[in-house]
């Protein structure tokens, strides 16, 4: 379980995140949702520590995060796994040595080892015979599989994904989000998820979490999005005339 | 007041730089791969600027000292002083700092704007040392080779004008290359070599790694680091050669 215990953040002397209380449940897929700008992103990256929030603080199974050493956050980050919006995979590195990286980091296993776990965790994100191509030689859901493969080499016990099905066509977008699920699921993984995308919250969202103009505005279950009585999010939900057509 | 900011940016980012790697088997594989990248690369390009340079030299110091009161070996001995001292460690690691430099500001800045950088910090990796130290090692280890290749080059650049020009006998030539040779004149290229090698390195790491933005970001960053290890590496050469030469 991910806490997030009063947090502020802010850029300017402009409040971005505002005391932002919520608890992320172990074994679920927690969304994030909110239109753009609404700080779902610099939530997010304080919860991984890429931003340092200036009150409250985070808290993994609770074990102190934010306002700890490097040293011990080091050790903590090795338990997490990321998905950036980009996929961010290593230009220099080819399909199968980006999953082994965090393995020839972190790891003494030998390079069959490593191999064996690469391509175990490539199988599972269905990408086969890809292992020698270049990050700039496959497709945006492609590498989205890959950078899926890459967060789950290291078996972390939390996964982040920051907008993973942004830019890809609704198809992708679907297998995207149920491959996250089913790994979540699978490992008992604390998944942490980003997204404007409504497919995805009624797809996985175990647990949804709306936040506007940088509060928590509002949280429930999906099926609770559908039938809030929230204006703010009952607006975010309905915003487009086939979801209000569909729903 | 941006100039101090920036400096102690820089010096902020060197104390991160100056870590011990996460992985010494892969810090090892990155120093091979950048000396591949920043020095075998480069060779060509130095190898062609020197070779040019010495003619230069060669040809202009003939049209300029022609008279029965100097030395034959003249032309031979001010080709080889010049280049050891100045134009083989200082022009050359100019000409570097816009090849190697612009090279290493994009590439790091290029990775900052699309997450790599994020992504290596999340896994718990320390990206400045990860991503700017093999390049200063690397760099640092192969900028006095580039440099010995550059003096030999420019040397023979400089015999091949004497011979085809016929303003210097290659005896003459060769005389004033081996005359009064102070082995003291390498050791303070190569001291030179290896400073500017840390400057450029350095500098355009820290212009890459503080990009923010887009495309067009990177662009100026790499901008930014060709000029300001020009400028630094400039300063550097006065105060060292007040330093070593006086």
């Amino acid at each position: 379980m991910i806490e997030a215990k009063g947090i502020y953040k802010y850029f300017n002397d402009r409040a971005v995140l505002k005391d932002i209380n919520f608890s992320f449940e172990e074994g679920k897929n927690n969304l994030i949702i909110g239109q753009s700008g609404s700080g779902k992103t610099v939530l997010m990256k304080c919860l991984v520590g890429l931003l340092k929030p200036e009150e409250g603080e985070v808290l993994y199974s609770n074990r102190k995060f934010s306002n700890t050493s490097e040293n011990q956050q080091k050790e903590l980050r090795k338990e997490i796994g990321m998905i950036f919006q980009g996929a961010a995979l290593f230009d220099s590195l080819n399909v199968e040595e980006n999953v082994m990286f965090p393995l020839d980091m972190f790891t003494n296993m030998s390079k069959e080892e490593k191999l064996d776990r690469a391509n175990f965790c490539l199988k599972r994100v269905d990408i086969i015979n890809k292992n020698k191509l270049f990050p700039s030689e496959i497709s945006g859901g492609m590498k989205k599989r890959v950078a899926i493969a890459r967060a789950i080499a290291m078996n972390p016990k939390y996964l982040f994904c920051d907008e993973p099905n942004s830019g890809l066509d609704p198809l992708t977008a679907v297998v995207i989000d149920n491959l996250i699920s089913e790994i979540t699921h699978e490992y008992g993984i604390t998944t942490i998820i980003n997204t404007h995308d409504m497919n995805s919250v009624l797809e996985i969202g175990d647990r949804v979490a709306f936040i506007h103009r940088g509060e928590l505005w509002w949280s429930g279950s999906k099926d609770d999005v559908l039938s809030t009585d929230n204006k703010e999010l009952h607006d975010f939900v309905y915003a487009s005339e086939l979801t209000k057509k569909l729903l | 007041m941006k100039y101090l900011q920036n400096i102690g940016s820089y010096l902020l980012l060197m104390r991160r730089v100056f870590k011990r790697p996460q992985q010494m088997s892969v810090f090892r594989k990155q120093i091979w791969h950048e000396m591949e990248v920043l020095g075998y690369e480069s060779i060509g390009f130095v190898v062609l600027i020197s070779v040019f340079m010495g003619a230069v030299v060669t040809i202009q110091t003939a049209f300029q000292i022609e008279s029965p009161l100097v030395p034959n070996w003249t032309v031979g001995f001010t080709v080889r002083q010049s280049v050891i001292l100045e134009f083989s460690p200082t022009i050359i690691s100019l000409f570097l700092a816009g090849k190697v430099g612009s090279r290493i500001a994009s590439e790091i800045g290029t990775m900052r704007v699309t997450e790599q950088i994020d992504a290596l910090e999340v896994m718990g990796i320390n990206s400045a040392t990860h991503l700017i130290l093999p390049k200063v090692v690397a760099f640092v280890l192969i900028n006095p080779v580039l440099v010995v290749f550059s003096i030999f080059t420019s040397i023979f650049g400089g015999w091949l004008a004497a011979i085809n020009t016929k303003l210097v006998s290659s005896s003459n030539y060769i005389e004033g290359i081996i005359i009064y040779f102070e082995a003291f004149d390498v050791s303070y290229a190569m001291i030179k070599t290896i400073v500017f090698a840390f400057i450029i390195t350095t500098i355009s790491g820290f212009y890459g790694y503080k990009t923010e933005g887009g495309a067009l970001e990177v662009g100026r960053s790499s901008t930014n680091a060709v000029v300001y290890s020009s400028i630094v590496l400039l300063f550097f050469n006065m105060i060292l050669t007040q330093l070593l030469l006086a």
